[in-house]
């Protein structure tokens, strides 16, 4: 790991594009995005269902089915853009370099198939062989994500664990090859609340002690906000605004951001109803013209007809013609 | 998206887009128009005794017969028009395949729904049953009720069904089983409809696309049932050749080198049925709903 | 574990007393046996001798509980037609039978599941298209008439093969097997092909099915995102996966493939049950009918009872909820 670009970003995601050719059309999944992010960073990744956000960790690792693919951009990488890669040399990066774990912990481990046969696949996959070894890693690894017993449970299978115990195995998984980054896509979600929080505290540790850095994708703004040193919130294929956890909860630029802050519970006032967002998250196929928030957006007027462009001040960015605590600016 | 769309005419443009699927359809149409019009549009009625010369019998194709027009597929040996032998053999196996087919569909139906109304030990009484007989071969099934009831066309039909309606129950009663769990359902069974009403009107509706897939399938398997039996003589009686009794009777000159009489009664029945096969898969392509994108 | 195998078995026990009752009455109700037993100039004593002695003349409950007792004591009865006992005479003509219907099956899956799981995971490929077009042919085309084209181009035209017969034998197991010798295999290969279309566009249809939908969910992504490369992907999780619908068609398609042997038997000569049982039908051989019937049962109950055993083999979430 001694690279010369040690001090540079660890991942600089510029102008993404990944498009779904559809019967019914284009949908413009991910539209242009752009980011970076440093080693031993966690970055939270927000949006509604449909926004995009688990296509860009998709497209990351090069895993688009058809009829997606990524239409333009670059992701370098560790100094290689993974776009321009051969798919032979993207898969020895895939669980090695970069790994990913998902939504549903039911879903994604093979249900008949011991998770000491997956671990050692993952394992094999990228060398490591030998039933010692193996056995050995997936131990020490499903030990880590606190899997009690982990030698005597390498024979079990999926069902016998609860659904957080499956998740911590999906992570360990991920984990295998100690990845620089780690993508999670939405890994709580399909979990009880108290389970939620006990993987969040586990994954600080994790990030903390293994420096890995992470993309945590969320709906969930508060769950992100406890994690993140970043934020970048996506709507309907685009970045709209990102930049400091902190500085983004604290004083939001886009009316989106906005929007959702105000619709967390924590944020409410006790006795008052929650606030919601007007109307709802339109269709990729039909899309407005311009800015894509304009129809939902109490300040919206003729300028967002046209595309606002991506304005970077300092550490954050945002994509709106009426941006929020800057008002007048252009 | 275009939510304007009825979901027949949407339905329709995604059938449109498969080329093959479309072809078949045409050729399932045309075959359906000129077997139904085979006395039009048939050169000769090969079953008029009137018109037949023995000195017509297995001419290749080509050839210029004693009736003054050119047999292009050939004579078969009692020096018929086989073109002709064939459209009348056409109307015979898809009008067995489509009354086995339709009195399947109903009677298949209204068992699967009806152990799905009744539920508890009738439900599982019926099921277990028709789960008993779909573990059974069909084609024995037909073989032996065909030679238990003679020959005849409502024999043969009896034993169509009683090889076929299975695969309708089950069809049926999984989807209705699924169906019936729903809201919609609950709700319209609250309201003082009779019962039979909500079945037929409520849950009947929502289980059809799978079961016309299911019955595409089966009128193409009772066309193809049909012939094997008729050919293995245990079919139609002689006075009803459908396309398995022609290709039967040219089994023995095949050998000899005159395939035509074979052949082309069997080239017809492939062509329908496979025809038939294709419109189906694509139907159960389009509603399979794993399969969206 | 125990509990669900002597529960199946019970099950089993009950089914075949039902087919068995089924057949009886199927076969010995409908018609009159006596007809086919002789001739329609005899006296009226012989014929009521042979009513009698047949027990024809007994209420058909009676007749069914004395074929039972015998059934059980392995006596099936004797052929009207050929004067020996059933049993014998099926088991002289079942290897002929099994071994034509093990190679169609067997070659079959060996076949259609690896092209089924290709044309599941490439789709849209020219390949899959073509592996498509030629199982719905498969599943399309009558089993008959394939073996008619299969005659005609290579016993006739090319002169390549034997049209029929089962060629020379060897013995094996004091059983004559035509695939021992070179001969035989040459005469086994045809029926075989013919009777393995129907199967092997089947499975290709199933592994297909059974692979799309396989690709599309989260574990194939996930293998994938662990850096499985494609052939670990498919090896180890899809056709693990896809493993237990296939499965249960292979046992169920092994019997149908019994029945279906008729077809093949009757086109190709092929000495086997399957052409017994299309001659019985013809002469109305009652005893044989019901013999070959019961032994269909019998067969598809016991493959039924073996891939229920497989499913816990191959689904560990069966396992333990029966153990």
């Amino acid at each position: 790991m001694t690279r010369p670009s040690q001090n540079g970003p660890l991942l600089e995601v510029d102008d993404l594009a990944t498009h779904f050719f559809t019967r019914a059309g284009v949908i413009r999944a991910v539209d242009g995005v752009s980011f970076s992010l440093k080693r031993g960073e966690v970055m939270g990744l927000v949006g509604e269902s449909g926004s995009g956000k688990s296509v860009t960790g998709f497209s990351l690792l090069g895993l688009i089915d058809p009829p997606g693919r990524i239409v333009s951009g670059s992701v370098r990488f560790d100094g290689q853009d993974l776009v321009a890669l051969p798919p032979a040399q993207l898969r020895r990066l895939r669980g090695r370099k970069i790994a990913m774990v998902f939504q549903d912990p039911a879903t994604t481990l093979n249900p008949v198939v011991t998770i000491g046969d997956q671990m050692r696949m993952a394992l094999e996959a990228h060398g490591v062989r030998g039933e010692q070894r193996t056995r050995e890693r997936s131990v020490a690894v499903l030990t880590r994500v606190g899997i009690p017993d982990a030698a005597r449970r390498l024979k079990a299978y999926p069902h016998e664990f609860s659904g957080g115990m499956r998740q911590r195995v999906a992570i360990a998984i991920a984990l295998l090859h100690d990845p620089a980054l780690l993508i999670a896509d939405e890994p709580t979600t399909a979990l009880d609340v108290s389970i939620q929080a006990q993987i969040l505290a586990e994954m600080r540790g994790l990030v903390a002690d293994l420096g890995m850095a992470l993309i945590w994708i969320s709906h969930d703004l508060a769950t992100v906000s406890s994690l993140a040193d970043s934020i970048a919130v996506m709507y309907a294929g685009r970045i709209v605004e990102a930049g400091p956890t902190a500085a983004v909860l604290r004083d939001p630029r886009h009316h989106y951001t906005r929007g959702l802050l105000d619709s967390l519970p924590a944020r409410a006032e006790p006795g008052r109803d929650l606030v919601q967002i007007p109307g709802t998250t339109p269709s990729l196929l039909a899309l407005p013209p311009g800015c894509a928030f304009a129809p939902r957006c109490p300040r919206a007027d003729e300028t967002c007809l046209a595309m606002p462009a991506l304005v970077s001040d300092g550490l954050r960015r945002h994509r709106c013609h009426h941006p929020l605590g800057l008002e007048g600016a252009p | 998206m275009s939510g304007q769309a009825s979901p027949l005419s949407r339905f329709w443009a995604e059938f449109r887009e498969s080329r093959i699927a479309l072809a078949a359809l045409v050729v399932v149409v045309l075959i359906v128009g000129v077997a139904v019009l085979a006395p039009l549009v048939a050169p000769q009625n090969p079953y008029d005794l009137a018109n037949l010369a023995l000195m017509d019998a297995r001419r290749p194709p080509g050839y210029v017969g004693s009736g003054g027009f050119t047999h292009w597929l050939g004579t078969d040996a009692q020096g018929r028009d086989l073109l002709s032998a064939i459209l009348y053999g056409l109307r015979i196996s898809l009008q067995m395949g489509l009354i086995a087919g339709s009195v399947a569909f109903v009677v298949g139906v209204s068992l699967g729904l009806g152990a799905a109304y009744l539920g508890g030990r009738w439900e599982a009484f019926i099921m277990r049953i028709i789960d008993l007989q779909l573990a059974f071969p069909a084609i024995l099934l037909a073989l032996v009720l065909s030679a238990m009831l003679g020959q005849g066309k409502a024999q043969l039909i009896t034993a169509l069904v009683a090889a076929q309606y299975a695969y309708f129950a089950r069809t049926a009663h999984g989807a209705a089983s699924a169906e019936r769990g729903k809201d919609y359902v609950e709700a319209a069974l609250s309201t003082p409809l009779p019962a039979w009403q909500v079945v037929f009107r409520h849950i009947l509706p929502n289980c059809l696309p799978p079961l016309i897939v299911v019955a595409t399938v089966q009128v193409a398997n009772a066309i193809a049932l049909e012939a094997t039996l008729s050919f293995l003589g245990v079919g139609l009686p002689v006075t009803e050749p459908s396309l398995g009794m022609l290709i039967a009777n040219g089994f023995q000159y095949m050998l000899s080198g005159r395939y035509w009489i074979s052949i082309y009664p069997g080239i017809a029945l492939i062509l329908l049925i496979v025809a038939i096969n294709l419109v189906g898969d694509q139907i159960r392509d389009q509603v399979n709903p794993r399969l969206k994108r | 574990m125990l509990g669900h195998v002597i529960e199946r078995l019970v099950q089993a026990l009950a089914v075949m007393l039902v087919m068995s009752a089924l057949v009886f009455t199927g076969v010995y109700a409908i018609g009159n046996p006596i007809d086919v037993l002789i001739g329609p100039d005899v006296t009226q004593q012989i014929r009521l001798d042979t009513i009698a002695r047949y027990g024809l003349d007994r209420p058909l409950y009676e007749q069914y509980f004395t074929f039972l007792g015998r059934i059980l004591q392995g006596d099936f009865g004797r052929s009207f037609v050929f004067g020996m006992p059933v049993l014998e005479l099926i088991l002289s003509r079942l290897p002929a039978t099994l071994e034509l219907t093990l190679a169609a099956v067997c070659g079959a899956a060996l076949i259609g599941i690896p092209a089924g799981i290709y044309a599941g995971y490439r789709p849209d490929g020219l390949p899959a298209k073509i592996i498509m077009a030629v199982s719905i042919l498969g599943f399309s085309v009558p089993t008959f008439w394939i073996g008619l084209v299969l005659i005609i181009t290579f016993a006739v035209e090319l002169q390549w093969l034997p049209a029929g017969g089962r060629g020379t034998t060897a013995t094996l197991f004091g059983v004559e097997w035509s695939f021992l010798t070179l001969n035989g295999l040459s005469h086994l290969l045809l029926p075989a092909l013919n009777l393995a279309f129907f199967k092997l566009a089947l499975m290709t249809r199933l592994a297909r099915a059974g692979t799309r939908e396989v690709m599309l969910t989260d574990t194939v992504k996930f293998a994938r995102a662990a850096g499985l490369s494609e052939w670990t992907v498919l090896r180890r999780h899809v056709l693990r996966l896809i493993a237990i619908p296939i499965v249960t068609v292979f046992g169920l398609e092994f019997a149908s493939t019994l029945a279906f042997a008729v077809v093949t038997e009757t086109i190709f000569s092929w000495p086997g049950i399957g052409k017994l049982i299309i001659d019985s039908i013809t002469s109305l051989d009652r005893p044989v009918m019901v013999a070959y019937l019961m032994l269909v049962a019998f067969v598809f109950i016991t493959i039924n009872f073996l891939v229920d055993l497989a499913y816990v083999g191959l689904d560990p979430r069966l396992r333990k909820a029966r153990a």
